[in-house]
Formats: C-alpha cells, sequence, structure tokens
C-alpha cells in the first residue's frame, strides 16, 4: 500500500534552504549560521522522524510516496521526481538527519574562527541534501542525481582547505575516483532502461522494474556488476578506493560525515534497494562478497601499520564497508544495513573523537606524537572507548549485534561459504587489534607531544563533546536496535538459523584477543612492534606504503591516460581538429576567391549573364 | 494587296530586339545602351501590337500604352543618374564605371 503525502519533500526542501541560507546571506551573518546550519538539518530530521513514527503505526509494507512533480517525458519514457520512504529508506533517512545533525553540532565548535564557517556550512548541509535525494528517491535517474550531488559536495569538502595543494589534489582524486564508479552505474542505468525499454516498459521507477524485474533473464548480472562498479566506487571497494583515505584532507568533521552518515553508505544502500535485482544473478552477488571480504581484510591489514590517527580510521572505514557489501553478498542484506546504522554511529564517534584529539593537540595526527591524553581529555577518552568497544564488536555493544550477523551470515547464509566467514573473523581480529592500537596509542601511555603542544593540551568545548556524548549511547546502544525486522518488509525474510552460541562466544574472543594483542605490543611490552617491524622487514614496509596501490596505479592507469592525452595533444589536436578548422577557413577562401571574379562591377558582364539565363530558359520551355 | 502578314511584324520586331540586346551588349557608351535599351522595349511593344491587331483584340494595345508610360518614366530617371555619374566622374564609358561607389 502506498499513501500519496507531501510531508517528505520537506526532508530535503529543509537542507537545501539552508544552502540558500549559507550562500546569500552567509558571510555577513556568521553568528546566524551556527543556527541555521545544524538546525535546519534537525528539523529535518525531526520531519523524517514524524513520518517514519507514522509508517510504524501502518500495515507492515506499507509506504509513503510523494509525487514532487514530473520531470522528463520523452516519447513512452516518463521520469518523475518523486519520493518514497519504506523501511529502508526511513533508516537512511534516520541516520543521514541524525547523525548528520550531531556533526553539524560538532562542526560548530570545530570550525569555529574559521574564514569560510558559512562556505562550510552550505556545502555540509548541500551534502546533507544530495545523500537525502539519493536516499528518497523513488526512482534510478532521482538516486542519480543525489549519487552525483555527493559526489561533487565530497570534493568540495575534501578540498576545503583549498590553499594547500595536496587538500585540493584529494579533492581531485575523490572527484575523478568516483567519476569512474559513476560511467559504471550510469552504463548500468543505461542497460537496464533499455532492456526493459525494448519490452515496452519504459521507466526508471524502481517499484515498477521491480515488478517486471524477471523481464531482464540473463541481462541482470552486467547490470549488477556495472552498478556495482558505481558502488566500488562510491563506497571505496577495491579497486576504486583510493580515494577515502586521501579524503582525510578534509575537516575532520567532513571525514566523519563521508565516512559514516553519507557518501560511502550510497553503494551500501544502492545495492540493498536492489537486492531483488541482485537476487536474479548469483553471480553478481559471488562478485560482490568475493569483492567485500578481499577489500575488507587488505583495508584492515593496512590499518595496523599506519602512524596518522585520521588514516588508520579511514582504512577503518574501507574494511567495514567491505564487511558490508559480504553481507550484502552473501543475501543478507538486512544485516548489511544493520552494520550501515551501527558503523554510522560508531564511525562517526571516533572521528570526532579523533578530531577533539586533534584539536586539542594544536592540529596533530601522528600518533607517535601522542600518548597520556586521558587525564586531560576525559570525556573524548570515555567516548573514544566506547566507539573502539563497539567497532571491535565486543558484547554488548553494537558492533557485535550487527558485525555477528554478517558474520554468521559468511558462514551459513543462503550464498555464504565457510572461507567467507573465517576471513570475517580473520577481519574482526586485525579490526579489533588496530582500533585498540589506536587507543592505546593516543591515550594511554607516556606522552610523546613535543614540550610546546604538551602545555596546551585541553579538553573540547561541550559544543564538541556533546555529540561525543550522544554518539557514544547509540554506540554502545544502536546493537539493540531491530534493524533487520524493522527492514523485513522490505527487503524480505532470510532465511537463516539463528546463530549459535559457539559463534558468539568466538566472535567475542576474537574482539578481545584483538583489544588484548594491542594491549600487550603497545602498553606491556612497547618494544614488541619495533621488534616485530624488524623482523618482518620488506612485509611491514609494503603495509606501511599501503601495498603501494597509488604508486601501482600512477604507473599503470594514470601513466598511460596521461601518455594517451599526450599523444591526443602533440599528435591529434594539430592535425586532426586544428586540420579540420583550418581546412574549413582554407577551403572557403578559395571557393570565394574563385568566385570573386565573376563580380566585375561592370553592368554589361551582368547584362550578358542575364542573356545567358534568359537563353537557357528558353531553351528549356522549348525542348521540354 | 491584302493587310502585311503577321510574320513580318515579328519578325522586324525580332531583328529590332536582337540589335537592342547587341547594342546594350558591345557599345561602351552609357548613353547608347540606353537607347538601346530603348528599342529593346519598343520592339516588344510592336509585338504586342501586332498580334493584337491579328488577333482583334485590345488587351495588347492597352499593354503597349502601359509600356511607353513606364518607359517615358523610366527615361526621365536613366537619364537623370546618367547625368549624375557624368559630374561625379567625367565619362559615360560603361567599362570605367565598373566601381560601384560615388
Amino acid at each position: 500500500m502506498v499513501i500519496e503525502t507531501t510531508l517528505l519533500r520537506w526532508i530535503i526542501a529543509l537542507p537545501a534552504l539552508g544552502v540558500l541560507f549559507h550562500v546569500f546571506v552567509g558571510r555577513r551573518a556568521t553568528g546566524a549560521v551556527k543556527w541555521v546550519g545544524p538546525g535546519l538539518v534537525g528539523a529535518a530530521f525531526a520531519v523524517a522522524r514524524a513520518a517514519a513514527s507514522g509508517l510504524r503505526v501502518m500495515p507492515a509494507g506499507t509506504a509513503l510516496h510523494d509525487h514532487v512533480y514530473t520531470w522528463i517525458v520523452a516519447g513512452p519514457f516518463r521520469a518523475e521526481v518523486g519520493l518514497r520512504l519504506d523501511a529502508l529508506s526511513a533508516v537512511m533517512a534516520l541516520v543521514v538527519t541524525g547523525v548528520g545533525f550531531l556533526i553539524h553540532v560538532y562542526s560548530v565548535g570545530y570550525m569555529h574562527g574559521d574564514r569560510g564557517f558559512a562556505r562550510y556550512f552550505a556545502y555540509l548541509n548541500l551534502f546533507t541534501t544530495a545523500m537525502l535525494i539519493l536516499v528518497l528517491a523513488d526512482n534510478l535517474l532521482l538516486l542519480f542525481v543525489g549519487w552525483e550531488g555527493v559526489g561533487l559536495c565530497s570534493y568540495l569538502l575534501i578540498g576545503f582547505w583549498y590553499e594547500k595543494p595536496e587538500n585540493a589534489a584529494a579533492g581531485k582524486k575523490a572527484f575523478l575516483v568516483n567519476r569512474i564508479g559513476d560511467a559504471g552505474f550510469l552504463l548500468g542505468l543505461f542497460l537496464l532502461v533499455w532492456t526493459l525499454g525494448r519490452q515496452g516498459i519504459w521507466t526508471v521507477d524502481i517499484e515498477t522494474i521491480r515488478q517486471h524485474a524477471d523481464v531482464l533473464g540473463a541481462v541482470a548480472v552486467p547490470v549488477c556488476l556495472l552498478l556495482f562498479v558505481g558502488a566500488t566506487g562510491k563506497s571505496a571497494q577495491i579497486p576504486l578506493y583510493v580515494w577515502l583515505p586521501d579524503a582525510m584532507a578534509g575537516p575532520t568533521p567532513v571525514s566523519a560525515l563521508i565516512h559514516a552518515a553519507t557518501m560511502v553508505t550510497a553503494g551500501v544502500y544502492m545495492i540493498a534497494r536492489l537486492h531483488w535485482l541482485y537476487a536474479l544473478a548469483p553471480a553478481a552477488l559471488a562478485v560482490v562478497a568475493v569483492i567485500g571480504v578481499t577489500t575488507a581484510l587488505f583495508a584492515a591489514v593496512i590499518a595496523t601499520a599506519q602512524v596518522d590517527i585520521k588514516r588508520v580510521l579511514a582504512y577503518s572505514t574501507v574494511s567495514q564497508l567491505g564487511l558490508m557489501f559480504l553481507g550484502l553478498g552473501v543475501g543478507a542484506t538486512g544485516a548489511a544495513v544493520f552494520h550501515l546504522v551501527t558503523h554510522a554511529f560508531f564511525k562517526a564517534l571516533l572521528f570526532l573523537g579523533a578530531g577533539s584529539v586533534i584539536h586539542g593537540l594544536g592540529g596533530e595526527q601522528d600518533m607517535r606524537r601522542m600518548g597520556g591524553l586521558r587525564p586531560h581529555m576525559p570525556v573524548t577518552f570515555v567516548t573514544m572507548t566506547v566507539g573502539t568497544l563497539a567497532i571491535a564488536g565486543v558484547p554488548p555493544f553494537s558492533g557485535f549485534f550487527s558485525k555477528d550477523e554478517i558474520v554468521w551470515a559468511a558462514f551459513s547464509g543462503p550464498h555464504g561459504a565457510p572461507v567467507l566467514g573465517v576471513l570475517a573473523f580473520v577481519v574482526s581480529f586485525l579490526t579489533a587489534y588496530y582500533t585498540g592500537r589506536l587507543l592505546v596509542l593516543t591515550f594511554l601511555g607516556e606522552c610523546r607531544a613535543p614540550e610546546d603542544v604538551r602545555h596546551h593540551i585541553h579538553e573540547s568545548p561541550a559544543v564538541m563533546t556533546l555529540p561525543l556524548a550522544v554518539l557514544a549511547v547509540f554506540a554502545f546502544a544502536g546493537g539493540w536496535l531491530p534493524v533487520p525486522a524493522i527492514l523485513e518488509p522490505v527487503i524480505g525474510v532470510t532465511e537463516e538459523a539463528e546463530a549459535p552460541l559457539w559463534m558468539f562466544t568466538l566472535a567475542s574472543a576474537v574482539a578481545l584477543g584483538g583489544l588484548g594483542l594491542a594491549g600487550v605490543l603497545y602498553v606491556a611490552r612497547p618494544d614488541l612492534p619495533g621488534a616485530i617491524a624488524r623482523r618482518l622487514d620488506g612485509f611491514y614496509a609494503l603495509v606501511r606504503d599501503k601495498f603501494r596501490v597509488d604508486e601501482l596505479y600512477d604507473a599503470t592507469v594514470i601513466r598511460l591516460v596521461f601518455a594517451a592525452a599526450d599523444v591526443s595533444a602533440r599528435r591529434i589536436d594539430p592535425a586532426l581538429i586544428d586540420g579540420a578548422i583550418n581546412g574549413t577557413g582554407l577551403l572557403v577562401a578559395a571557393i570565394s576567391g574563385a568566385s570573386r571574379r565573376l563580380q566585375t562591377g561592370n553592368v554589361q558582364h551582368y547584362a550578358l549573364s542575364f542573356l545567358v539565363g534568359a537563353l537557357v530558359l528558353l531553351g528549356y520551355w522549348v525542348m521540354r | 494587296m491584302g493587310p502585311t502578314p503577321l510574320g513580318w511584324y515579328l519578325a522586324l520586331s525580332a531583328v529590332l530586339f536582337a540589335i537592342g540586346v547587341l547594342g546594350v551588349l558591345v557599345r561602351r557608351n552609357v548613353i547608347i545602351i540606353f537607347m538601346a535599351i530603348e528599342i529593346m522595349l519598343n520592339a516588344v511593344n510592336l509585338a504586342f501590337v501586332a498580334i493584337a491587331r491579328s488577333r482583334g483584340s485590345m488587351d495588347g494595345q492597352v499593354i503597349v500604352f502601359f509600356v511607353m508610360t513606364v518607359a517615358a518614366a523610366e527615361a526621365a530617371v536613366g537619364l537623370a543618374i546618367i547625368l549624375a555619374m557624368f559630374r561625379n566622374r567625367e565619362t559615360t564609358n560603361a567599362d570605367e564605371l565598373a566601381t560601384l561607389r560615388w
């Protein structure tokens, strides 16, 4: 059952209004920006909350729909601007606006006094707007609008401090890498619409496509794979994950927003939204699962050897997203979205906590110059600890429940395999290890900060610690949200046995083991990590250098593209393009040079041409 | 001796027209060219009158009056142009009047 309402458009319109405000009034009214920016996102959250509670009291499977206007009519093809709120998009909209709101509030403190304060909030609100369009769109074309919108905003925000060339470069990298993924998404969309169109079903509406999905037949596999290429770009999976670790060039709250609430969740959401399409293409699902678990493992290994606090968290996000794709790939859509939600809580918490640490240390990001911050920053320490326990999967913190479901589905799900489950356990162990390492290096032990910094270490203001506290509550208790049960009307019931007790025990042991190892290596025996690193000399360097994937891309893809561009610029451009342009000019000059002689200015020549013309006409009429 | 046959008139008309065409094409003096144009007009007039008379219709004769009226106006305008050109360029040679300025 679908109920029409005009409520939904306000969820998107409110942050969009904020963008207009910041752009046109913001620079002259910085004092108002810090109320309007977070306030409108909070209002959007309230509207989404109202709509979601309306949805809850209705029978299961009900959806709210808001038809804003008809966008494109071209022959039999129609595209509407329509919004749809069902259980899945409601969960997503609440995460985007809720976590987004907290990040907005935190940003007021973090960006205090920045020259681009109004510009920052304009981008931040635009980011939220684009993500909400993506989440609420009832058709794939409108979803793509949001999809591109978050790509643009990530570019703007990662390169926010564009005076530094490496920040601008990071923004550009994010944009270009996403562009590759978007091309795949667009091709998948074209193939889908065209295939259905040839059967007389010209539509981009998700529900209509769902009803006619069986028409696709074997085309479902390439469609799903192409759409998944788009997801690897947005959600930072192999081979297109390289932009996310560099995305930390932006202000830290932006990283939190990108990593938790918006952007990277887009790919997971898209596949969850189209799970019935992927169910028609088991081969594509297998690819999703394998890419997911590979990325999860790969990024987790890299994260163990990073020294930059934000970089550890960035690879952690890549790794956790890999787990979500593993969940999607083995058919546990509900578990994947569940993990998306809990991850949004604890990853936003960890990033904002890291931001608080960086803020307190005057911009220091290297964990080798941190340590012993616990007495100085008690709130940050406690909340970060909660976030660490949550991401490590220690019961009863939220990460335990969601990750446990994915791991169990990898073992026993409809498309699962034991090897996937074992790898997921390895990832869990590494996750616990590197987050434990992060916590220990930052807050415990001796303070390794330089003397002049040490005097200024301070806890962040309440406007920053309050969001941390709220997120900590959710990171702790988010596991009890019955997300998979809420989603069941949308994504269907996944038939799987309840995870047995040994699963719980093993998962807890793995989590505690990882944390314990970090404790042993960095608290009890601080001499060991260096020794191990020396023993594994070559491999350690390889991991520390992120497996040199950027260098690999540089040597292959980028050099190839530059070579092609060089050939175009030096050979094809002068010969073909300039040749065509100059040739056209020369041709016209030659023709006019010849025909100019006809115009002598002598009336008698003209008279002669009259005569010839008259005779020709006469001849024509006589001979006819 | 009966009336002169139509063919004779038409032949005379054609000869006059040809003389006019040749005059326009080969002579250099604009006044002569102008006169040649008048010959062509009158050659056509002759053909109109002859045909009208042989068919017993007045239409052709009426057209001739129109042509004569227009020719008179044309002569006035044309001679004025030639005069103006002569005053500016001091020539009536068509070859020297090849630039379409002043």
